[in-house]
């Protein structure tokens, strides 16, 4: 299925329309987000106390972001020790040419790629692509995505919008195989065709779930050995991460696996957990030759310095916001136009895309509160969005008939004699704008009855009440 | 903010010992909303932490303040709660009006499976995506229906407006109804 509208946080509106009545989407989004929610709930609550774990992590994440500089620092200079090469990139720009150079200098042609939403935010493979390199998807799901032509719609499970009959049907449209749906089927001929890449590649890239300051060391998670395969088959690796994934030690990893695979997937661990310091010594029989990190700002700095904004890098991209999101349950994660789509990505989406292109997102939340309650490790999400709000007012990012009608609540509403004849006025009006007694609402009552307007107000009935019993 | 600092001109020191809401998200305005306002003059920080000493929610009000459970009403009917987001996330408010609720001559609590998920409402949200807001509370409805109740109710009157509008338009029987009516029922 092709969807005419582009993917990018400015079609919100049309974006959602075209998805919120496909009832299929929809049964797709909620099947799958349940799995994830009650499996989650299982492994949560054989973990003993739960909050306090949370609120380590909070504090472990609180450390790191306060003291940023000396943990990438120590970070550098310990993974260069150990034999890595690390690069700094200011934006998506900077990035993209540090990746496509590296692949340039060592004439790589062929690029294994392992799920990474940092390189999603980037868009790195339609970089690379333009230079003339091909890049393979690993993971099953980006590789489903991939072959769609599409965008992930989750950050840990991308293809989460697909049934396996939708599955079935693209392998066969376009791996040339005869129809399946059998989820063993599929996954069989994804890893036969994704075998022969892994063997062929001169490069892989991959993504960082944590960096351990104090070894220099990356950690990366997954559960179908991809990610294992692309930092170790071909001659190079490069990782990119946000220069918020830190971590201060192996302590306190141990933690945030602990909580990264229960929030994600409900799994106590996830199946592969890949630690990775320098590129292969000598005396070594297997990695890469070269172990380049490239460590990307886009904005985080920027984050950092706003203390509505700074506990959104405490982010460990475990999607559960997503999963409990009413709003994300309704429209799926395209409909963001987003790579990061839910509470998590309607917070950090502005950054990336600017204000203006992304203003939609942040009022995109009955601002419910489920996802800071779900989040492991207490990031405010739902008070973000609304500081989101503010800040966008506040910098002209909203519709003239909005003020206006702001205007007119604020009138109504600073004097009591102003809110009573509003009222007084509705009252006597209700009868004319309404059907057999149902008041018709602009918007409203497109979708919902709107309340019988009652004769009398509260007020009213409260004197009269006195008046009685006087 | 210019209505914020007028309901603390209003309230502060007005001589009463608790400010009383039948609404979560009103108490949950105050109480959370007001102290996130950043450019609030500083003259006002204290009128702010008196008056968000002395505002509760109805229903907390009842069972946590004054210790009472029982009414004394009287309702025939089967009924479900609905946690409104910001009573239950933002105020602690879950079990206090189950607590009323099961001392009420006539009814009977029945739990729905989604009883901790939004209605959908959101305020503004509601109009600017009407049609997520609607999907919404399809979801919520479906689970009231489901567990069997006649009345499903709860302590804000935005949510239950709502569940109204969604129930009405699916013809349901199920009737919405604010905690508050079912409490003043069968009342002498």
């Amino acid at each position: 299925m092709k969807h005419p509208i582009p993917l990018r946080p400015e079609n919100m509106h049309e974006l959602v329309a075209e998805r919120v009545h496909d009832m299929q989407l929809r049964g797709n989004i909620k099947r799958a987000v349940d799995i994830s929610l009650h499996k989650r709930a299982d492994v949560v609550s054989d973990f003993g106390d739960w909050e306090n774990m949370r609120k380590m992590a909070h504090a472990v994440k609180a450390l790191v972001i306060d003291h940023l500089a000396h943990y990438l620092a120590m970070f550098e200079s310990r993974a260069v020790a150990a034999g890595a090469i690390v690069h700094f990139a200011s934006d998506a720009e900077e990035a993209r040419t540090i990746v496509r150079g590296l692949i340039q200098d060592c004439n790589g042609r062929l690029v294994v790629k392992s799920k990474s939403m940092t390189t999603e935010e980037i868009e790195l493979t339609h970089a690379l692509e333009e230079a003339g390199i091909t890049c393979i998807e690993t993971d099953l799901g980006e590789y489903i995505v991939q072959l769609a032509g599409e965008i992930p719609s989750h950050i840990t499970a991308p293809a989460l919008h697909k049934n396996r009959r939708e599955i079935g049907l693209l392998f066969s449209e376009k791996l040339s195989v005869p129809y399946t749906d059998d989820p063993k089927e599929l996954s069989n001929i994804a890893r036969e065709k994704l075998r022969a890449a892994f063997m062929e590649a001169d490069v892989g890239i991959s993504g960082v779930n944590f960096a351990i300051a104090e070894s220099g060391t990356i950690c990366i998670v997954e559960n179908e050995g991809n990610a294992r395969m692309s930092s170790t088959l071909p001659r190079m690796h490069i990782a990119v991460m946000g220069m918020e994934k830190l971590l201060p030690d192996f302590e306190s990893l141990a933690l945030f696996l602990e909580m990264l695979g229960r929030s994600a997937t409900g799994q106590r661990l996830t199946a592969y957990t890949s630690l990775l310091t320098g590129a292969r010594k000598p005396e070594e029989n297997d990695g890469p030759e070269s172990l380049h990190i490239v460590i990307l700002d886009n904005g985080r700095s920027k984050m950092l310095r706003d203390p509505n904004l700074r506990e959104a890098l405490f982010c460990i991209r475990c999607g559960a916001c997503m999963n409990v999101c009413p709003v994300y349950r309704s429209i799926g994660g395209h409909a963001y136009g987003s790579v990061y789509p839910g509470p998590i990505g309607s917070v950090i989406s502005p950054i990336f895309h600017g204000e203006a292109r992304a203003k939609a997102m942040p009022y995109a939340s009955s601002l419910c509160g489920a996802c800071s309650e779900i989040c492991p490790v207490g990031i405010p999400l739902h008070h973000q969005l609304l500081s989101w709000r503010h800040t966008l007012v506040s910098h002209g990012h909203s519709r003239l008939s909005e003020r206006l009608l702001m205007r007119m609540f604020l009138f109504m509403s600073k004097r009591t004699w102003r809110y009573d004849l509003a009222g007084a006025i509705a009252r006597a009006l209700a009868p004319l704008l309404s059907e057999s007694g149902v008041p018709r609402v602009p918007v409203w009552s497109r979708t919902r009855d709107f309340p019988r307007i009652p004769k009398k107000s509260f007020k009213q009935l409260w004197k009269e009440r006195e008046n009685e019993h006087a | 903010m210019k209505l914020a600092m007028r309901f603390l001109d209003i309230f502060h020191e007005d001589g009463s010992e608790y400010i009383i809401a039948p609404t979560g998200s009103c108490v949950a305005m105050v109480t959370t909303f007001y102290g996130m306002m950043s450019d609030m003059p500083t003259a006002y920080q204290e009128k702010l932490v008196d008056v968000q000493g002395r505002v509760r929610e109805f229903t907390s009000f009842l069972v946590d303040v004054l210790h009472i459970d029982d009414v004394g009403a009287e309702f025939d009917a089967r009924v479900t709660v609905h946690d409104s987001c910001h009573a239950l996330r933002e105020l602690g408010i879950k079990h206090q009006p189950r607590v009323l609720l099961n001392k009420v001559r006539g009814t009977t609590l029945v739990e729905n499976d989604a009883a901790e998920q939004c209605c959908g409402f959101g305020g503004t949200f509601a109009v600017k995506y009407a049609d997520i807001s609607t999907a919404m509370t399809e979801e919520k409805i479906d689970a009231i229906i489901r567990c069997g109740a006649d009345v499903v109710t709860g302590v804000d009157s935005s949510c239950l407006m709502q569940l109204h509008g969604a129930l009405r338009r699916k013809t349901s029987v199920v009737r919405s109804m604010h905690i508050a009516d079912i409490l003043a029922a069968g009342a002498s």
